[in-house]
């Protein structure tokens, strides 16, 4: 496909240029990767004075925490660009991108590929892996299987918002904060159990933004917890589905927006 | 059925590259005049132009600020979808299939640069030579040229914010002459150029059209661009196209007139010839205006029948002032006819 070969060969370019300078670039994967544990260590001072968040133990909510880092963190790797959209929109400079023979979404997804984003990828990964080795899970085939797919389905989630809030930034051009709310705003909430939450907050994450099919769902189902507002089980396996379909909204979304992007006067 | 029809025939006309038939661009722009309150008005960037340009021409498109120049080309190239009216370029409708036409055709847009900002400029065009899948040898053949013509090659290394304007000018025309497009289109590439630079960047893009066959379609508010470069002129304003044809038959519709410069042996009153007149007078030198339509020989003649002459020169009529004349509405009647 055109977008992926664009893509790669735009996220190439921006790797070489970022290895021409190694001791920069190990310091701001560094810093990444610090920046994000400082979350952790919110929640590990936390439970230095509870035993439990909302009837979740230390490890579990280890696991939520992984588990959303590492959705979220691959989609920012991915696509994590995106955000700057509106600032393109506004000055005019997607113009320049309009003019190339590569889809325009490859394009500015690929612009500034910034491998440092590993730093978030990374740490996520530990805190998963220590709550993998601390929660004494009931193994099943279906819950070992459920556990890439849900990885993969919550990044793939992850990036359609990120691609909706960028077609949103065609309309509003000074909406990434908007945008952040939701991604940045949206991992952060997974990290924490559902129960902590009020039940019209958990439904709109459930059903509106389905932000809960990332980790609440699937880790519930892994962890052997009841699943959210009282769902059955076969819905811990609706991840990939639901993602399918915000990629194909945040598709249409993306699309409109381009076709309303009316560059600029001068 | 009928578009259909239209279409084959266009695409087997090679003298119609580029063809417009009552292109609009029509943008709702929203105004804030108070608290909540917006006011819409609709700004006819391009108001039913119609003009075809054929293969290997290279045509320059003038006009005063905001006449819809960079409107019309961003319409050209896919960025903006137009209102109403059709739009052809190689048979493509360029909002329709921007990707497949974007192999073809070349874009420079003066104000803002399609290089990779941070990256060093050989950067960029090793990206284009794998993104329009350039076969390598013609990359080479291409960037030698562009590099030599150009003059880059103390820069190929340097980030492109780095360079001055004009060096970044030309680093730009290179990068959308890499894939060999068979049309050119530039907004503004002489904007902010020194003389030398300005003379590179026109010579580079004679050769091209006269080499390749390039079709090139510039827009400027320098007539030197025109005059050095371009056999055919567009002028428009208000988003409507008041003339197209040769540069010199700007004199015809723009009433425009010469300049007959006569010393005569002693100061004296000044000439009465019509319809000639008098401009100026400096002692024994007297200026003359008469409609650029006339002959100068049988003026000359009729003074040298008349006055005691020195010497004489005939100055050929400012084509700034015919145009500036124009873009104030002044000449616009006379023009509205030499658009068929
Ligand atoms: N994106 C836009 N949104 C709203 N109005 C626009 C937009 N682009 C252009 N216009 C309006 O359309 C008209 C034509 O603009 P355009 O940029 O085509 O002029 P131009 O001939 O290139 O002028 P200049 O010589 O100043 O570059 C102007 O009135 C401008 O305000
Ligand atoms: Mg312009």
């Amino acid at each position: 496909m055109e977008g992926l070969r664009a893509y790669r060969l735009i996220g190439a370019m921006w790797i070489r240029s970022t290895m021409a300078y190694r001791a920069s670039f190990a310091m701001t994967t560094f810093a990444n990767f610090a920046v994000t544990a400082l979350d952790f260590v919110a929640i590990l001072l936390m439970f230095s004075r509870i035993d439990a968040l909302g009837g979740w133990p230390l490890p579990e909510v280890a696991f939520l925490y992984g588990l959303s880092s590492v959705a979220f963190g691959l989609a920012d790797l991915a696509i994590g660009s995106m955000e700057r959209l509106g600032q393109r929109v506004r000055d005019g400079t997607l113009d320049t991108l309009l003019v190339r023979p590569a889809p325009v979404l490859a394009q500015v997804a690929a612009d500034r590929f910034a491998l440092r984003r590993l730093g978030r990828i990374t740490q996520g990964s530990l805190v998963l892996g220590y709550a993998l080795a601390a929660v004494d899970i009931h193994w099943t085939p279906l819950r070992l299987l459920l556990m890439p797919v849900a990885v993969v389905s919550g990044a793939a989630i992850f990036c359609a918002v990120f691609v909706a809030g960028a077609a949103f930034q065609f309309v509003a051009q000074d909406a990434s904060e908007v945008q952040n709310a939701f991604t940045y705003g949206g991992a952060t909430l997974l990290q924490y159990p559902p129960t902590v939450f009020g039940r019209e907050l958990v439904r709109g994450v459930t059903f509106l933004l389905p932000l809960a099919f990332v980790t609440w769902i699937p880790a519930a189902y892994v962890l052997g917890r009841p699943i959210p507002l009282g769902l059955p089980d076969w819905v811990a396996f609706a991840p990939p589905l639901v993602a399918g379909v915000c990629c194909a909204l945040a598709g249409l979304a993306w699309r409109t927006g381009l076709r309303s992007y009316r560059s600029t006067g001068s | 059925m009928d578009d259909h029809v239209t279409d084959h025939f266009i695409e087997h006309r090679a003298d119609h590259f580029i063809e417009l038939d009552r292109v609009e661009k029509v943008f709702d722009v929203r105004k804030k005049t108070g608290f909540m309150k917006r006011e819409r008005r609709e700004v006819r960037a391009v108001d039913s132009i119609s003009f075809t340009v054929a293969r290997g021409e290279m045509v320059g498109y003038i006009g005063p600020n905001g006449a819809g120049k960079s409107t019309t080309i961003k319409m050209l190239t896919g960025i903006l979808t137009p209102s109403g009216g059709r739009l052809r370029v190689a048979g493509i409708d360029p909002s329709r299939e921007r990707t497949r036409l974007a192999h073809r055709i070349g874009v420079v847009f003066g104000q803002r640069t399609t290089l990779w900002w941070d990256l060093p400029l050989i950067d960029s065009y090793r990206l284009m030579h794998r993104m329009y899948r350039i076969p390598d040898a013609r990359y080479r053949e291409n960037l030698d040229r562009c590099v030599e013509l150009l003059e880059l090659g103390d820069l190929l290394d340097v980030p492109v914010r780095q360079l001055s304007l004009g060096q970044r000018m030309r680093g730009d025309i290179a990068a959308a002459l890499l894939h060999d497009p068979e049309v050119l289109y530039l907004d503004e590439p002489t904007i902010g150029l020194d003389v030398i630079s300005k003379a590179k960047v026109r010579g580079f893009l004679r050769e091209l059209n006269a080499e390749r066959g390039t079709t090139v379609l510039l827009t400027t508010h320098d007539l030197q661009d025109i005059e050095q470069l371009c056999s055919r002129v567009m002028v428009i304003d208000h988003g409507r196209l008041m003339y197209d044809g040769p540069l010199t038959g700007l004199h015809e519709v723009g009433e425009s007139e010469r300049t007959l410069v006569v010393d005569l042996e002693r100061e004296l009153p000044p000439i009465e010839m019509p319809p000639a007149r008098v401009v100026r007078v400096e002692g024994p030198r007297q200026w003359l205006a008469f409609p650029a339509a006339e002959s100068a020989a049988a003026l000359v003649a009729r003074v040298a029948a008349e006055y005691p002459l020195v010497d004489l020169s005939v100055r050929e009529p400012d084509i700034e002032a015919v145009i500036a004349r124009m873009y104030a509405g002044e000449a616009s009647d006379a023009a509205g006819q030499a658009v068929p």
